[in-house]
This record gives C-alpha cells, structure tokens and sequence, in this order.
C-alpha cells in the first residue's frame, strides 16, 4: 500500500524526517561503543603510566614531537574537510560534496603516510614490542609504553583507514547526485565518525607524545 | 487490497510471503530475521548442553574415568563460552526481541532492517570462529580468559576462541543500536514511554548495557589476542604487566553481561505474569525504572568478581555494598511480580509454569548473589560449586526459564500454531524439577568446600554429585521435549487465532503470524499498557480485545 | 527542510581555535610544571574535543536525546576509570 514512498525513503519510515533522526542517532549511539572501546586502552594507559611514570615519560621522548604536531594539524584539517563536505551536501552542491571529501581522503593519508614513518623509525630503533624490543636506558618498563602507544595509534589508523575506505563509495555516490539536500543521511552520519576519530587524536597526542618534555 | 491474500486464498503473512532460501537468507524482516537467529542460537545451545552432558559424566564418579583432565578443562571453557556468548547474550534480545519489539510499538521493522539481517550473518561468522576453535580441540582457559595463563601458558586455541568472542560482540552491538533507536524513534502516536510494555523497557536496558559494555570487552579480548600474537606482556607480570587490570577490564563487560541475560527474561516475565492473572501489573513504573537501574547499578559492581585477587581491600569493599545495591531494583520486580499475582485471576497455561518457576529461581539465584557479595562469606566460597550453583540459578534457572516461557507465550504468534498442551506442561515441570535437583545439590557441594572447575573430587562428595548428574539428564531430557513438540506444531498445530491467550499489547491485534509489515494500518494507541480492569468482570483480554479496532482483515484461510 | 545549518565562517574560526590551541599545547609542555603540566594538556584536549563535538558535529544544535549520549558515554568512561583506580588508588593505604 505504501509504494508511493519517496526516493531514498526506506518503506519502515514515515518521513524523512523520521529516517534521518534514527539514523544520526544511530551514529551517534555506535559513537558512545566507540567511546568505550578506545577507553579500555585509555584505562590501560592510566594504570600503567602511573605504574611507570619514567619509563612512560623516556617513552614518549623518543617520539618525535614535530611529526606529531603536524599530524594533528593534518588531522584537524581534514575534519574541516569533512565538515565542509556535510554543509556541500546540506546546500545541495553534489560536486563539492565529493571534493571536499577527496580533500579529506588526501588529508587522511597524509596523516597514515607520516604514522607509517614515525612507525618505521621506531622498528627501525628496535621499540616495537615484543621478543626483540630494545631499550638502552636506565628506566624499566619502557616495552609498556610502546605497548600502548601502539596498540592506540594501531587502532586508531585502522579507524582512519576504514573511514577511507567508507569515503572512497561515497564520493562516486555524491558526484552521481545520490544525497540530495533532503537525505543525505550517509555523509552527516559519515561526518561524525570522521570527526570522532579526530577527537580521539586530539586525547592520544598529549598523552603519547607530550610527556615530561620541558 | 491485494496485499491480503496470496494466490491460494489463504491469508498472507510474513511467513508465506514468500519462499526459498534466498528469501530467508537475504531477508530484512525483523521477524525472519528473528527465526534465523532462533536457528542458530538453538544449535549453539544444543552444542553446549552437550558440552554439559561431559561435564556431567565425567563428574558421576569422584576419579578421572572419562576424559582427561586437560579435556575437563576444554569441556568446561568451552561450555562457558558456548552458553554465554553464542547462546544466553543473544537469547531473548535477538529472537523474541527482534520479533516483538516493532509489533509491540507498532512499527513497521526496526529501524535499520540491513543492520540486523547484518548482525545475524556476524553471528554466524562468530559461531564459525569458536565451532573452528572447538575442532581444533578447543580452549582451556576458562570462559573468562584470565591472564597470564590465556596469553603465556595456554595451549589451546585462544586466540580462536577470542575472535569468535570479539566478533559476535558486534552482532550484539548491531542488535543494541537498533533496539535503542526503533524504541526511541518508531513509536505509534500515542504510544508514550509509560505505555510501553515492560518487555520493551527491559530491552531498552539490556541495549544499554551491550552498548556500553561490549567494546570494552572487545578491546580487552584484542589486547589479549595482541599479547598472544606479538609475544608482549599487557597483562603478563614477568614483563611489567598487570594481571588484575586485565580482569578489571574483563568484568567491566563480564559481569553487567549477566544484566544482558537477565534483563530480558524479567521483560518477559513481566508480560507473562500480568496476562495470566489477568491483572494490570502492579507498580508499572517501579518496574520499568528497576531495569533501567539495574543496568546502570550494574556497571558498579564488578569488582565482587575480583575479592580474591589482591584488588584493594578498600575497593572491594566498595564493590561489596554497591553489588548489595543491585538487589534492590530485583527485588522491587520480584515483589511487584508477587503482588500482581495476589487476587488475580490466575490460569495455569505452560508460559505460566515458567513464569512462576522463574520467580522461585531467580529468587534463590538472587539472594545467593548477595551471600557471594558478602566479603567474608565470599572467602570461604569463592571458586567452589556454591558460585556455580549461584550463577547457574540466574542464568538457567532464570534466563533460560524466561527464554522458553517467552517462547511459549508467543509461539501461536511466530508460527500462527499452537503446541500441545499437555506435552508443554509436562517439559515444563520436568525442566523445573531436573533444574533443581541439577543444581541445588551443587549449593551443599560449594558450601562443602567442593572447588569448581576439577575433574576429580574427594568420595565424600559422590552422593550429591550423583543427584546433580541425574539432575542433569533429567534437565536435558525437558530440553529436548519442546524442541519435538515445537517442531511438530508447526505443520500439525492447531492453528491459533490473533489472540489466543486474550492478552493485550498491539501485537497481540496483528494476525498470526504477523502480515510482512506487521499491522496494515497503522496503529494509535490511546491506553496505558495492561489495561486489564481487574474489577470489573468480563475485564479481560477478550473484553478489551473485542472493543478494540482489529488492525486485521478478515481470515481467509 | 527546517535543519540547521552552521556557516562557514563558523566551521573557519572553530578550525583556527583548534589549531592555536593544538600550539598552545605543544608550547605549554616545554614548560616543566610538574603535575600541572597533565592538568593543563587535558584541560585544553577537552576544550578541543568540545569544539569538534558541538560544532563540527553539530551537537550544540541538536537534539536533547544526542546531548544525553554524548554525556552518559563520558559519564560510563569515567565509571571505568574510577572504580579501576579505586583499586589501584586505594592498595597502598593498608
């Protein structure tokens, strides 16, 4: 009975604007698992930094600041990318929506392309966890740092890579004129993980790089 | 409209709508989606009652005469992980709740319907990890992974087993969201919170749990897997790591999991016991914010799991009172339940055994838990069959009571069939008696200093152990009945009406089985739920049922 | 449609906050404080978070029921971390 339902109109809906709330809230729901699961790490950080202030404090020194900084910039950058691209596809303009997103990829792999640098210099240096970490200093326990450092940043780009890889289907979708300014729940809803993981940086830079420096 | 019937003449539903496999298989429909999930957790749950027959067995006799000790262990970690996260986390919410909860609110599907069809193919690929974990000889670490033992010393297939683990918590957190958002935001006009049916609430609290709780297992389960993989130390003290964190994090899921397997069959007695007494419930809204408080009190609480294991004296102190917390909003329930059946008029149909049995049980269950509470009395029965006796009262003698009456009650509605009675009220009272005589002996044994998890015990023990064995084919033997009778019923069944128990709830005015999207017009609701008028006579289901638009057309077959 | 939609000129000046603020972190860190240095680092990273959540994520403008998620999502961190440090905290005193 319910076939004269519009496009991108999902036939359990009454309304686009039914569809579109229990899809950001949907998001953001996943958003609050998402929260969660990097606080089991951020849990583990917090027992073991202060388990082992020195050895978390010489950790962080060996990370470079610099590339550090510039990442969250990077990272800052391509979340206003990504914004821009929602407010394209909230005024309607399919094109823009799928550059600004291009741009966001390009920032996002900007920001893996520095992390697999900053990552092989510490294997290079020997401080990837495991049977053949190395550590010349005094502290002990360093392994730890790099535990954790690893396993945050690890899961972290893994977000960033899956968010590439969501935005890769997207754009064609956009530049063929899929989201119109009525429903284009995908990017808004894309919109918030992309500006999730960059909340999660904004907490893993000080924390990881910012130690006992000055 | 032609909706209505199919080519036959016969009344079209969302079971006849259509056929083949691909039709199941790529289905979006809440309430197919529903039965594969039943399907499957049925079979997980076949497999860890088998595990339990081993346990069973080997336990008859106080020396090792059936299995290795080290096949013991793999018996009873895998049983664990079998039972909990494959069958009693997505019981009642993926079967029973992804059928009602669009009925009972009067949407048309949930409201991501790709999301939940998703959930039950990331299931599958979780049963497939743990199946392919338990073919290669399983897992010996206990369902809790307790570190260093599970990343340095184990020799089973850990790392197996944990990917199950981790996948299938995205099939829970899959089923969550949707719960929370169709219940947020699909409503029918009119149909307020403090309308909602208990069940709903109850889900709606379980939701919350899984969402909240999951990904923290989930990333406990990766560091594991890390630690195991990498050969680093997370958890392991010989490398700088902490044990005891890893079971902080672990029981930040664990134990509000038990949450998520209660939960829901306190939803489900809720509607049992208000529609075979034939009464409004009593004090709608003290049960409807106890499950809420029940799920949040719970994640305060889970370090009772941890007094042995050099946590804080003062932490565990702390988790003692707050854990004694959590029987007050049980026990608001248990009490509302009771006095909703005083003066009602109650009738003895099979979903009514369980609900009554349910009561008794989770009420030994729950008082038990805040003995295990206590410090001083945990000290002397901690790791003994008295803790399992306890959680087995819970979550078998409670979860799984309220899964099968739940079953019960809306079998006629899932298949349009009825089941026979005497055979139901049979496999009922023998579940009820197996259930005791399995587990209360296992009570003495624990209080006895029996310790869990051995598969040798001193001879003095054999009596009781004996009973609990017998318990136990007893108890399987109840299991196995409605899974004939369930089968049977489906071509043989007498086929049931829209109403058969004259109960209220929106799904109740829906054919049965439901048409494909549920109701064809859609429903407004303009009464408060269980609106039973208890003084009034001929106030029943019927009554009200009668008075009521049918959101149905006429049978046609 | 009747949605809110945030300027640009807003998205701009929430983007060049971050970024200032990024600088300001990295310049505060060279100065030894002793444990305010943690202080101060978290306090600006959650002053950063809010930014990208009530503006780039548009929260401010939203409804109350996503308010109440983001909010009970930091109130259950803060659940994990307190009774796990209850622990931790609380094992030296005997």
């Amino acid at each position: 009975m319910a076939e004269i339902h519009a496009p991108g109109l999902a036939h359990h809906f009454d309304s686009y604007q039914q569809q579109k709330e229990a899809a950001f809230f949907g998001m953001w729901v996943f958003l609050a698992t998402e929260v969660l699961f990097f606080g089991g790490l951020f849990c583990a950080y917090l027992v073991y930094r202060s388990a082992n202030p020195e050895a978390f404090a010489a950790g962080s020194r060996e990370l470079d600041i610099v590339l550090g900084a510039i990442n969250t910039a990077v990272l800052i950058g391509s979340s206003l990318t990504m914004a821009l691209a929602v407010h394209a596809a909230q005024v309607g303009k399919r094109k823009m929506i799928a550059a600004w997103m291009g741009a966001t990829i390009l920032l996002g792999g900007t920001f893996l392309g520095i992390k697999v640098v900053e990552y092989s210099h510490k294997i290079h240096e020997g401080h990837f966890p495991g049977p053949n970490f190395v550590w010349h200093g005094p502290e002990v326990n360093v392994e730890m740092f790099f535990n954790v450092y690893f396993l945050m940043t690890g899961l972290h780009a893994l977000h960033m890579i899956i968010g590439i890889g969501i935005m890769l289907v997207l754009i064609p979708l956009a530049w063929k004129g899929r989201f119109t300014p009525e429903s284009h729940n995908y990017v808004e809803g894309f919109g918030l993980y992309w500006h999730f993981v960059d909340i999660v940086w904004i907490f893993l830079f000080p924390l990881l790089y910012l130690l006992d420096v000055g | 409209m032609s909706e209505l019937a199919n080519n036959f003449g016969r009344r079209l539903h969302y079971l006849n709508a259509d056929y083949g496999v691909k039709s199941w298989l790529l289905t979006r429909d809440h309430k197919r989606i529903a039965l594969l999930y039943l399907a499957s957790i049925s079979l997980f749950f076949a497999l860890g009652g088998l595990m339990a027959v081993g346990i069973r067995l080997e336990l008859a006799t106080p020396g090792a005469d059936l299995v290795q000790p080290d096949t013991y262990n793999r018996l009873f970690t895998m049983h664990g992980v079998l039972m909990i996260f494959l069958f009693l986390i997505p019981s009642i919410p993926a079967t029973l709740g992804n059928f009602l909860i669009p009925l009972m609110i009067g949407a048309k599907d949930l409201a991501f319907p790709k999301v939940n069809l998703a959930s039950w193919y990331v299931y599958n690929i979780a049963g497939l990890f743990t199946l392919w974990a338990v073919a290669q000889g399983g897992v010996d670490t206990g369902w809790t992974f307790y570190t260093p033992y599970s990343t340095t010393y184990s020799n089973s297939y850990v790392v197996a087993t944990a990917l199950g683990v981790f996948t299938v918590g995205f099939s829970s957190i899959m089923t969550a969201v949707n719960f929370i958002v169709t219940i947020h935001r699909m409503r029918a006009p009119g149909l307020t919170w403090f309308r909602l049916p208990l069940f709903v609430w109850a889900h709606y609290a379980t939701s919350l749990v899984i969402i909240l709780g999951t990904p923290v297992v989930a990333v406990t389960i990766l560091m594991v897997a890390a630690e195991r993989i990498l050969r680093i130390g997370i958890f392991d003290p010989a490398l700088g790591g902490d044990p005891v964190l890893f079971q902080h994090l672990f029981w930040f899921y664990s134990h509000p999991a038990v949450y998520i397997m209660i939960l829901p069959s306190m939803g489900v007695i809720s509607e049992l016991i208000t529609a075979f007494t034939r009464k409004r419930i009593f004090g709608y809204k003290f049960i409807a914010f106890a499950s809420v408080s029940i799920a949040v009190l719970g994640f305060l609480v889970w370090g009772h799991h941890m007094f042995l294991s050099s946590q804080s004296v003062y932490a565990g102190a702390v988790f003692s009172v707050l854990s004694m917390l959590v029987a007050v909003p049980s026990a608001i329930k248990v009490f509302n339940w009771t006095a909703t059946l005083y003066k009602g008029s109650v009738s003895w149909d099979t979903p009514m055994l369980y609900a009554l049995g349910f009561i008794g049980l989770f009420t030994i269950g729950g008082l038990t838990g805040v003995m295990l509470a206590t410090l001083g009395i945990d000290i002397h029965v901690h790791d003994t069959y008295f803790v399992v006796a306890h959680f087995h009262y819970v979550m078998v003698g409670g979860a799984i009571m309220g899964y099968l009456g739940g079953l019960h009650f809306w079998w006629p509605k899932i298949t349009g069939r009825l089941y026979p009675v005497f055979w139901s009220k049979f496999s009922a009272i023998v579940i009820f008696v197996g259930f005791n005589l399995t587990f209360f002996p296992q009570f003495l044994l624990g209080y006895l200093g029996m310790p869990r998890r051995y598969h040798v015990y001193p001879a003095d023990f054999q009596v009781l152990n004996v009973m609990s064995s017998a318990g136990a084919t007893i108890l399987g033997v109840g299991y196995l009945i409605p899974l004939f009778y369930f089968f049977w019923s489906m071509r043989y069944g007498e086929r049931a009406d829209r109403n058969p128990w004259g109960a209220i709830g929106l799904e109740w005015m829906t054919g049965s089985p439901p048409p494909t999207h549920n109701f064809h017009e859609p429903p407004t609701v303009d009464w408060d739920a269980y609106a039973y008028l208890p003084d009034t006579p001929g106030g029943t289901g019927e009554a009200w049922d009668a008075a009521k638009p049918t959101s149905e057309a006429p049978e046609h077959g | 449609m009747s949605e809110h939609i945030t300027p640009i000129r807003t998205y701009l000046l929430i983007f060049f906050a971050l970024m200032i603020l990024t600088v300001v972190t990295v310049a505060v860190a060279m100065v030894d404080l002793g444990a305010l240095n943690d202080v101060v680092a978290m306090g600006i990273a959650i002053f950063k978070a809010s930014l990208v959540v009530l503006f780039f994520m548009h929260v401010k403008k939203s409804r109350l029921m996503t308010k109440i998620t983001v909010v009970a999502s930091a109130f259950w961190l803060l659940i994990l971390f307190g009774l796990t440090l209850s622990d931790y905290v609380t094992r030296g005193f005997l």
